[in-house]
């Protein structure tokens, strides 16, 4: 086999995780210039699972209603019941592969699910606890 | 000769009206072909202007049915993007500049001046200043609507809305809403007798 392909095949698998890789690092830092970390996975994992009651229902709400318990699987949309696709980026290398993607679901989702955006350390835990999945 | 004229024109004439007369009664509602009158009064393309932007697909259609834009007037769109902190329940807050491009593109594809049937039927169905947040408050949405029970939708498990287009149209993606394409989950086809 031509050694070249070889490279090549090598380089093309290699690219999910090195965007994923530089994704999350380029978070680290903003969020570290912010004053957090170092970020845990347990403490991600933790937060992950923690319920909050919403505000004005006052239904029980955490990622897990929508991502579901098992992260490499489908999830779905609590209230569309649209799939989501798995969160785990061994189950889908698209996952947090793209800055702006992951910043605009962690507005959407902390201010869903906890009611307020969620901080920097709290990013970076959350982060820290996805990305070894 | 003369007389062979009148018959001729006579015969022509009595076809026109009868093509006329057909697209006027004849409320078949199918997508792919649109009548004499329709053309005139009724958008000539048949269904909604499908949806061709990416961004779009993927930042709304990634937690619900991507609504085409020509199923609102642009005052509804002005009223969704303005309140998308807020959206039906849900935050679906996006980078300013993103929100920009998608209040664009819904603007500029609004039902307002769409010469598609849905569209112009929608547009038609609502008075000059209502702004609906929801196409299933439109009153030719709700027209369409009206015979479904609640275990057609609301309690259908695989339905549970009637934002939930595409569970029951199954050529919803590409705007079109055609009768004979409707498969209502655990139900079958929609037939209308």
């Amino acid at each position: 086999m031509n050694i070249r392909l070889i490279g090549i095949t090598a380089l093309l698998f290699a690219v999910p995780f090195y965007t994923q890789a530089s994704a999350i690092s380029e978070l680290e830092a903003e969020y570290q210039s912010q004053g957090s970390g170092p970020f845990s996975a347990a403490a991600g994992e933790a937060l992950w699972a923690k319920e909050f009651a919403d505000a004005k229902s006052g239904d029980k709400r955490s990622c897990l209603t929508c991502h579901t318990a098992d992260l490499a699987k489908e999830g779905k949309h609590a209230r569309t019941g649209k799939v989501i696709e798995p969160m785990a980026p061994s189950a889908n290398p698209q996952r947090l592969t793209e800055v702006k993607k992951i910043k605009k679901w962690f507005v959407r989702n902390c201010k869903w699910t906890l009611g307020r955006e969620c901080t920097a350390q709290e990013k970076g835990d959350l982060l820290a606890f996805l990305k070894a999945l | 000769m003369k007389r062979k004229l009148l018959t001729v024109s006579l015969l022509m004439l009595s076809t026109a009206m009868l093509g006329i007369s057909g697209a006027t009664f004849a409320d078949d509602d199918d997508d792919r072909k649109g009548g004499f009158l329709n053309r005139w009064f009724g958008g000539s393309k048949p269904g909604v202007a499908p949806v061709e932007n990416p961004q779009y697909l993927e930042e709304c259609g990634s937690c619900h049915f991507p609504y085409q834009p020509g199923l609102l007037p642009a005052r509804s769109w002005t009223k969704v993007m303005a309140t998308l902190d807020n959206h039906f329940g849900e935050n679906a807050e996006l980078p300013a500049e993103d929100a920009k491009m998608i209040k664009d593109y819904l603007l500029k594809n609004s039902a307002d001046d769409s010469n598609y049937k849905r569209s112009v039927k929608i547009m038609k169905s609502l008075r000059t200043n209502d702004a609906p947040l929801r196409v299933s408050e439109t009153p030719y949405f709700l027209k369409k609507h009206d015979e479904l029970t609640p275990k057609m939708v609301l309690n259908n498990p695989k339905v549970g809305s009637f934002s939930n287009c595409s569970a029951c149209h199954t050529q919803a993606a590409k705007g079109s809403f055609s009768e004979k394409e409707i498969l209502i989950p655990n139900f079958g086809a929609w037939e209308d007798d």
